[in-house]
């Protein structure tokens, strides 16, 4: 430190020296006064470094005798980061991250509303929900038996402690095969009054984590568990460093937690109470510090867990980001996560003594006629959610959200773990010099556009690709929309080229796909970031 | 609407016809965005922006350059001549002598480079990239006025194949494309791109007596027209040159020292452009202007620009307190008024494939080019401009860059994973 301050010095007394000859010089007085304005710049710098330099000294100083135990930096002076740091919202009090890189897509089609019951009688779960299973799991159930909610319907022969249950009290009427004799999925007809099967009784305080483990494999709450790296179903041999539960979603018309869960608040405590005790680390809840209102009590009275706000555009909802900011996953290191209805589901386990798989969804889209949230059950028949609430029928129907969800048709099933129904314009049509006229109705981040002159612009979206894919060209991009510090065009590239050192290395443990969904949205080259992650996150699994 | 895209479309050649079909999908993507979706396993809905779109922005951008460089050629023509020297005197007789001019440039640049496009799409069975757009837009534009046809020919067909179609296609080249073809002619056949001899076009130069060139058939059809109108006419041409004029640009007599240069030319001058050069670039307003839309459009990197300003400015300041020779001691902010600085570090510099792709690799990236470039520009006295040089060295060693600065990232992560463990 102090030889850089010597050098500082000398940079600067070169610099005056250089000023003060040509002052000296002739040259005429508009040089003359234009070097002056420059002395009196640099003068003016070189205080300023002077007075940071001393003070950066006198906090390494203070660093050094421990007078500074908590980290706060006792500089006189404000950091540059910290006259530039977004201010906390007054009600985000503890730990808070601002994210500076992202964006918002707004969409016609939000959801809103009071919470409808929806009228759906087939359900279905499909195994290929759960990442890291093989393709042909083991049924137990025949078409024509009848199962209770919760009664096991498959499981995974290379992991056959994990039983999947069914979500509602029915008859099983079809077990449906996809490519290659893989099971797509195991449909169940609803009992008009759902019946629930008789859970085992345990008590969580007193009972010993392998008791709590068995319990929750048997009764499927362990389903409801994912595990990162690589987004796979939770191993029950391993124990987690953390938890991670974000309490808000930022993607592309995604439901409102706050509204979703109102009333759940016993279940949902009960539920992180239930992960404390499974984590040898914590229970991390990320908050939303965006609003001008403070999110739900149900997340900010929740007890027992530690809480971080996180301000910024998507994905800064997104669990892996607010995992990254927290503590970032590394090859070492294991966390699980759960959205917050996964969580409720947990809990009712125990306030219940009940699979209950309720889930409120939220049916978005510009090409519905009415946008709403609705009350149902896991793995929900699409076409009955919808029922008659296309305007058309040339739409592409997602289960998810419209960057990472999947796409489905009216008689698919909702997705495990979504819950989102969202309904997009199919934009298979051509555009006359589309590529040059200023669009004013396609979403963008490229300031290339006038439309981002419009930052509250609510655009009505179509599954076109605008454009054709092409090698990587332009550099800058995804850093600017994904707030990590990883740089993604290198990582793709090393997947790409199959590297193994190089992917970890830049951290694709961190990653999942809807992490890069937004890159993707942007890529100028048309690229499939997602497609090629996952087949990287397949490749370094798969290596071990 | 509809009817006419069905027209276009009935003209599809089949597919069998490899190089027919590239052509047509060539055009036709030009008029009309495909009917492609997004594939169903990732995103659903796509940004608006394209590469056509990024490369179009560029080439808006320096339309600027164009209409002054077309201008210039006629008025530096003119000038030398001792004919019509106020800057706005008979525009329409520079107009049209910079029209005759460039567009053969402009044409050729584009029959050679398209075409080996094209070539090459149809020979790989992919659509036409529009990676040369870009390239053919900047290449007239950094070429001297009186470049010999069949020169640049053979430097647009060397950039294109050894410089991008070797190497990939679009978005794989190591070094810049237009620089790529500027370098060639510089090596390959010096005397039309160097010395005080070819930045003013029209002149030919005999036992060191410079006349004007007799004008061709071109110059007389415009002079029936202008004759017509009553306006002034080129004439037969083949005057001697006025007196005071020498065809050097600034930077050839900067080595004499500023003195010599504002002896010739002031700084106002340069700073307008109304001085020989190479077509483009001479016009310092409206490159910047060109600039500005590329930063507000967020197409080109600000870092690039910003990094290569300050690494210009250290160096000549460096030079300025060493002040060995005449040259060192041009006033350091007097590098930004003469040759071709902002139009290197605006369009050239900041071309995405070739230069660092981290943003920290992008500071240093540029910080050296206006290192090198002031270095080149000053202490070599062969050729007296910098820029393509230090681009293309600097081109070559972004990856290296790259790879530090993604280097530095793994390790940050590997030191958390240590710190992970304990």
């Amino acid at each position: 430190m102090r030889q850089g301050f010597t050098r500082l010095h000398l940079i600067i007394s070169f610099l005056f020296i250089q000023q003060l000859v040509q002052a000296q010089t002739p040259t005429g007085s508009g040089a003359n006064s234009f070097t002056m304005m420059l002395l009196a710049i640099v003068v003016l710098i070189a205080f300023f470094i002077i007075i940071r330099v001393s003070d950066n000294l006198v906090r390494i100083e203070a660093g050094k005798n421990g007078v500074d135990s908590e980290n706060e930096g006792l500089s006189s002076f404000p950091g540059v980061a910290d006259i530039f740091k977004k201010k906390s919202p007054l009600y985000a009090k503890g730990k808070y991250v601002a994210l500076t890189q992202g964006h918002n897509i707004l969409l016609e089609g939000q959801a809103t509303g009071p919470i409808e019951a929806a009228y759906v009688n087939t359900f279905a779960v499909q195994p290929p929900n759960f990442r890291g299973m093989s393709p042909i799991p083991k049924v137990e159930v025949e078409v024509g038996d009848t199962v209770k909610a919760g009664d096991h319907l498959f499981f995974d022969k290379k992991n056959p402690d994990v039983k999947y249950v069914s979500p509602v009290s029915g008859e099983v009427i079809a077990v449906n095969r996809g490519e290659r004799r893989s099971i797509a999925n195991i449909v169940v007809l609803a009992d008009k009054a759902q019946q629930y099967r008789q859970l085992p009784t345990i008590n969580p305080d007193t009972c010993s984590r392998e008791e709590l483990v068995s319990f929750l494999l048997d009764t499927g709450g362990w389903t409801l568990l994912r595990q990162r790296p690589f987004d796979v179903v939770a191993s029950a041999t391993e124990v987690p460093d953390n938890i991670f539960i974000s309490t808000f979603d930022t993607a592309p018309l995604a439901p409102d937690f706050n509204h979703i869960m109102a009333g759940r608040e016993a279940a949902f405590q009960r539920g992180l109470d239930i992960l404390g005790k499974l984590t040898r680390g914590n229970v991390w809840l990320g908050l939303d510090a965006n609003g001008e209102n403070p999110p739900s009590t149900v997340y900010t009275a929740a007890k027992g867990v530690q809480k971080c706000w996180f301000s910024g555009k998507h994905p800064a909802g997104n669990v892996g980001v607010q995992i990254h900011h927290i503590a970032p996953i590394t090859t070492k290191t294991t966390v699980w996560t759960l959205g917050v209805q996964d969580v409720a589901t947990l809990g009712a386990l125990f306030t219940e003594q009940r699979f209950n798989t309720e889930r409120v969804v939220a049916l978005t889209g510009a090409e519905l006629k009415q946008p709403k949230y609705v009350r149902t059950y896991i793995g929900a028949n699409i076409g009955e959610l919808l029922g008659n609430n296309l305007t058309n029928n040339h739409v592409r129907i997602l289960s998810g959200d419209v960057l990472s969800g999947s796409k489905t048709s009216k008689t698919d099933f909702l997705n495990y773990f979504d819950d989102q129904i969202t309904v997009v314009e199919e934009g298979d049509f051509h555009e006359m010099f589309g590529w040059l006229l200023p669009d004013l109705s396609t979403p963008s981040v490229s300031k290339a556009l006038p439309v981002t002159l419009f930052a509250d612009t609510v655009f009505k979206a179509n599954t076109n690709l605008h454009g054709e894919k092409r090698a990587f060209v332009v550099t800058g991009q995804y850093e600017k929309l994904l707030p990590m510090d990883i740089y993604p065009q290198h990582l793709m590239k090393a997947i790409l080229t199959n590297d193994y050192e190089k992917m970890e290395g830049l951290g694709i443990h961190e990653l999942i796909e809807e992490d890069v969904a937004l890159c993707e949205f942007a890529c100028t080259s048309k690229q499939p970031l997602q497609e090629i992650l996952r087949n990287g996150l397949d490749m370094v699994h798969e290596q071990g | 609407m509809s009817t006419f895209l069905e027209k276009v479309k009935s003209l599809e050649p089949p597919k069998e016809k490899r190089f027919l079909h590239t052509l047509y999908d060539g055009f036709f993507t030009f008029l009309y965005t495909p009917d492609h979706t997004t594939h169903g396993k990732g995103v659903h809905i796509r940004d608006r922006m394209d590469l056509k779109r990024t490369m179009v922005m560029v080439v808006i951008a320096l339309q600027l350059c164009y209409v002054f460089g077309t201008y210039n050629i006629g008025h530096q023509h003119f000038v030398a001549l001792g004919q019509h020297t106020a800057f706005m005197a008979a525009i329409h007789l520079k107009l049209a002598y910079g029209l005759i001019q460039i567009l053969p440039i402009f044409v050729v640049t584009h029959v050679v480079g398209l075409g080996i496009e094209f070539y090459y799409a149809a020979k790989k069975g992919h659509g036409i990239e529009e990676g040369f757009l870009v390239t053919g837009a900047l290449i007239p534009l950094i070429m001297p006025p009186d470049i010999p046809l069949w020169v640049l020919s053979l430097a647009v067909a060397f950039a294109v194949i050894l410089g991008k179609e070797a190497f990939g296609g679009t978005g794989m080249n190591v070094v810049n494309i237009a620089l790529l073809a500027r370098v060639f002619v510089f090596f390959a056949y010096p005397t039309t791109i160097s010395g005080d001899q070819c930045w003013v076009a029209g002149l030919e130069y005999a036992g060191g007596k410079a006349t004007g060139e007799l004008y061709g058939w071109s110059h007389h059809v415009f002079d029936g027209l202008f004759n017509g109108l009553g306006w002034a006419t080129f004439g037969e041409g083949g005057r001697a040159v006025a007196d005071a004029f020498t065809g050097a640009t600034p930077l050839g007599l900067a080595s004499q020292g500023w003195e010599k240069v504002t002896a010739v030319y002031s700084p106002m001058q340069m700073f307008w452009g109304t001085i020989p050069g190479s077509i483009g670039e001479t016009s310092k307003p409206l490159v910047i202007m060109g600039g500005l839309i590329l930063l507000a459009t967020g197409i080109a990197s600000w870092r690039i620009m910003l990094s290569g300003l300050l690494g210009t400015a250290f160096m000549a300041i460096v030079f300025n307190w060493w002040g060995f020779d005449a040259f060192m001691n041009v006033p350091w902010y007097y590098h930004f008024y003469m040759g071709s600085f902002w139009f290197a570090i605006i369009f050239m510099a900041t071309d995405p494939v070739t230069a660092s792709s981290t943003n920290t690799g992008k500071w240093i990236f540029g910080f050296f080019i206006g290192i090198l470039g002031i270095i080149i520009r000053v202490m070599n006295p062969a050729y007296p401009e910098g820029w393509m040089l230090a681009i293309l060295f600097m081109n070559v060693f972004a990856p290296l860059i790259d790879h530090y600065v993604v280097e530095a990232n793994m390790n940050r992560r590997k030191k958390h994973l240590a710190a992970v463990k304990n």
